[in-house]
Formats: C-alpha cells, sequence, structure tokens
C-alpha cells in the first residue's frame, strides 16, 4: 500500500532520515515511535509528500509519488490528521467536512453533509455542525479534523502526533476514536508516544532513532523483549 | 487680493467651479483605472511573492523593490517623457493610470504578501495534505483567512492612490490639483490662492476621509470579532 525505498532527506545540512526503507501493507495499523528529532513525523509527511524526500522514491499502491503527480494522488489515497488540528478557522465544523467532498471530489452539497454527518456521529460530534472550530476543545477540534479526514473516504489515513498537543484529559476521547477507527479496514500510520494504543491497535510497531529504523515487530516484542539497548531505554522513559 | 476674506476671490472660484468639478471627476476617473491595474498587479505579484518558484519571488521582489524604492514622480516622468521624446506618446490621462497603477500595485502586492504569510502554516498543510491545488487552496483556505488583514491597509493604499493623483501635474494633468493650479495662475482667473487650494482640498477631503474611515472601522470590528472568538474558544476550553 505505501513503499518508501531508500528515502533520505536533509534540511539543510541536518540528515534527518537515512535511507528510510518501510512498507505497510493494505488495512495494517503501523505505529511509529522514537524520541523527538528521530525523523518520525518527516517519514509520514514523506509518504503524503508534505516533504519532498531529498533522495529515494515513495509508492502508493505501486504507483510512485511525486512532485507532478502529489495533489492528485494524495487526494485519491491519503488523508492526514495533523498534532496542531489544522481546521479551516473561517469555516463551520460542517463546512470543514464537506469543502474537500464538494470541490475535490465532486460531491453534491446534499452527498457532502449526509457523509460529513455520518462521520460527525463516528466521532460522536453531531450536535457541533454549526459551531466554529475555534469554540471547541482540543480533544474536539481533533475529533473533527479526524472526520474530516475520513470524509475524504481514503484508504489510507496518516497520524502526525494527534494526541500531543492536547490536555491530558482529553487525550483517552481522541484515542477512543482512533481505536474505533483501527477496526475499519483502513490502513493507519500513526507516529504517538501513546504507548498503551500502541499495544491495543498496532499490528507493527517501528521504532526510529536519529533517522534510522532502528527495531520493528509486534507490539508484544516491543514491550516484553526489545532487542535494542535505545529502545529499551527509550520505552522504559515512556511507560510509566 | 488672494485673501482668505476677498468675496472677490470667492465669488471668483464660484463662477469657475465647474473647473474644480471637472478636475474633481478627471481625478476620481484616473484613480478608478489606476485602481483596477492596482489590483491586478497586486494580486499577481502577491501571489507569486509567496509562492514556490524562487523564480517568480524574485521577479516580485525586484518589482516592489524598484518601484518603492524611487519616487512616483520620476516613475511618471520617465513613463511621459520617455516615451514621448520616441514619439510614442500614451497621452497624459493612460501615462497617469499606468504610472500610479504600477506604483500601487507595488504597495498592495506588500499587503497582499503580508496577508498570505500571516497565515499559519498548517493551513497550508492542511489543504495540501487534502489534495487542494494551489488555485483552490487560495480561494477556499487561505484568502478567505487573509482578507480581513489584507482590506484595512488595502483601503489606505486607495486613498494614497487618490491623493497621489497629484503628482499627474509635472506631466501637465487634468486632475483635481493641475487645474487648481491652473485656475489660480490663469491669466483671467488668477490670483485667488487660499479659496481655491481651500476647495480643492475639501473635494480631496470628501473623497478620502470616508475610505479612511472605513478603514479604520473594519480594523476595529475585526479587532472585536477577534476578542469575541477568544472569549468563546476559552470559554469552552472551561467548560
Amino acid at each position: 500500500m505505501i513503499k518508501l525505498v531508500n528515502v533520505n532527506k536533509f534540511f539543510g545540512d541536518l540528515h534527518v532520515l537515512k535511507d528510510v526503507n518501510l512498507e505497510v501493507a493494505e488495512g495494517e495499523k503501523l505505529v511509529i515511535i522514537g524520541p523527538s528529532g528521530s525523523g518520525k513525523s518527516t517519514t509520514v509527511r514523506c509518504m503524503n509528500f508534505l516533504e519532498e524526500p531529498t533522495s529515494g522514491h515513495v509508492y502508493i499502491n505501486g504507483k510512485e509519488i511525486t512532485n507532478k503527480n502529489k495533489t492528485k494522488m494524495v487526494r485519491d489515497n491519503i488523508s492526514m490528521v495533523f498534532q496542531q488540528f489544522n481546521l479551516y478557522p473561517h469555516l463551520t465544523v460542517l463546512k470543514n467536512l464537506t469543502l474537500a467532498p464538494m470541490k475535490l471530489h465532486h460531491k453534491s452539497k446534499k452527498e457532502a453533509e449526509e457523509l460529513a454527518y455520518h462521520y460527525l456521529d463516528v466521532v460522536g460530534l453531531r450536535d457541533k455542525a454549526h459551531v466554529y472550530p475555534s469554540t471547541l476543545s482540543g480533544g474536539q477540534q481533533q475529533r473533527i479534523a479526524i472526520a474530516r479526514a475520513l470524509c475524504a473516504q481514503t484508504k489510507i489515513i496518516l497520524f502526525d502526533e494527534p494526541t500531543s498537543a492536547l490536555d491530558p484529559e482529553t487525550i483517552q476521547e481522541v484515542l477512543d476514536v482512533m481505536i474505533k477507527l483501527a477496526k475499519e479496514n483502513i490502513t493507519m500510520v500513526v507516529v504517538t508516544h501513546e504507548m498503551g494504543f500502541a499495544r491495543q491497535v498496532a499490528d507493527r510497531v517501528v521504532f526510529m532513532h536519529r533517522g534510522e529504523i532502528i527495531e520493528e515487530g509486534t507490539p508484544e516484542h516491543f514491550f516484553v523483549n526489545p532487542e535494542n539497548e535505545r529502545v529499551r531505554q527509550f520505552l522504559g522513559k515512556i511507560i510509566r | 487680493m488672494s485673501g482668505l476674506l476677498s468675496a472677490d476671490a470667492w465669488a471668483k472660484v464660484w463662477t469657475y467651479r465647474s473647473t474644480f468639478l471637472l478636475g474633481l471627476l478627471n481625478t476620481v476617473e484616473t484613480a478608478l483605472f489606476a485602481l483596477i491595474l492596482a489590483f491586478a498587479l497586486g494580486i499577481l505579484f502577491g501571489l507569486m511573492a509567496t509562492c514556490g518558484s524562487k523564480i517568480l519571488r524574485g521577479i516580485a521582489r525586484v518589482y516592489v523593490e524598484l518601484i518603492q524604492n524611487t519616487p512616483l514622480l520620476l516613475q511618471l516622468c520617465f513613463l511621459y517623457y520617455a516615451l514621448a521624446f520616441a514619439g510614442k506618446s500614451l497621452g497624459i490621462l493612460v501615462t497617469g493610470i499606468i504610472a500610479l497603477g504600477v506604483y500601487t500595485g507595488a504597495y498592495m502586492s506588500e499587503v497582499i504578501r503580508a496577508g498570505i504569510q500571516s497565515i499559519p502554516k498548517g493551513q497550508f498543510e492542511a489543504a495540501h495534505s487534502q489534495g487542494f491545488h494551489y488555485g483552490g487552496m487560495m480561494y477556499h483556505i487561505i484568502l478567505p483567512q487573509s482578507i480581513k488583514i489584507i482590506l484595512p491597509p488595502m483601503v489606505n493604499q486607495v486613498v494614497n492612490l487618490i491623493k497621489n493623483t497629484s503628482c499627474l501635474y509635472i506631466v501637465g494633468g487634468a486632475d483635481l490639483i493641475s487645474l487648481t493650479y491652473s485656475f489660480v495662475t490663469g491669466a483671467n482667473t488668477g490670483g485667488a490662492y487660499a479659496p481655491a487650494y481651500l476647495v480643492s482640498g475639501l473635494l480631496f477631503f470628501i473623497i478620502c476621509f470616508p475610505l479612511s474611515n472605513l478603514a479604520s472601522k473594519w480594523e476595529n470590528s475585526l479587532k472585536m470579532r477577534e476578542k469575541e472568538r477568544a472569549v468563546a474558544a476559552a470559554a469552552a476550553a472551561e467548560g
């Protein structure tokens, strides 16, 4: 479904991704963990070309994504949920959800709104359809952002630290929605520090360190018996 | 003779009132067409200044810096006399429209650039992540958010444009200032300096004051709305 081949990324002199090779199968729930600055976010941002790799290849369904075709490839295949939600503040919740379906996916207003209400039900926020995002709590905004991603009905959703900007009390409501989604046949790539979530939903966990994937395996493997000393240190600090 | 209290002088201005109205009309006409040109250039170069292409950004930069760092009078003279001596005179009206349009356009493009750059990067990323092309992103997501930042300084530029029509005097224009000057120095009409310039100034004021007022009103109401939103957001966070 997603395939990164020898992906390198430089920001100036900084080598943030070093020959990353990673494959994500259809319907797989992949969790990427690692310390900050390890290249986790850059890795997922290369998957939808928010960052263009300095070298290497990214394939979606066997087709290489390039600067030229990225808009259409992303539109048809990939949605994203951001750390800072990035809802459109000048639009109501409903309009946030219907904008792309109407303007990009050629849905009628009625179809788009039905779709929007359906996914508002999924995230449990139907009653917020007509308010502006700024009136919602962080957790609610992130649930709306997830609903917006779902409205595109793509097979892949990328989550870039979806709970890192949230108050501790609201983290769980967002995780609950993601756990619910994980039961569907959606391919999910999630950058997160939430180990409970990883243990519960991940098919596979990869650990990144200084721009490289240094260990990967099932959640059990990670939590029971990680091989790499760096991984052990990290998990020791993060699991309470 | 030219005194403020001379009934004679005021009577002269009144007799020749059509001169002032004609000047006003010419000023408004020039400003209007120049405004259209300035808007077009401002939008074009403002978008170029924020786009991904280094070359386009460079071109926009050169335009803005060249225009903003040379006097409008010089640009006007250059356009008028350089072309006139090359035998391709555009006429004063067209020269005025182009010079004022190009000049104001540079300032408008800076206003638009600043407006676009004030939008958080996450908004652009969200649009890209949904598969919006540049045009759709700008139209549906970025510009609707930046318009409220753009509008007040934009109106100020319109006011400047109207006042700057006075520079047409240097190439012998028919704008309000030029006609006022002809009036006070004319063989038959000369002398009524104080009343003439007062009337001329009043006409400018009548046009420009409501516009400036509109700009500051806009700004204030935007600040108010922002405050209300912040309060609402804070209340939501509490609840």
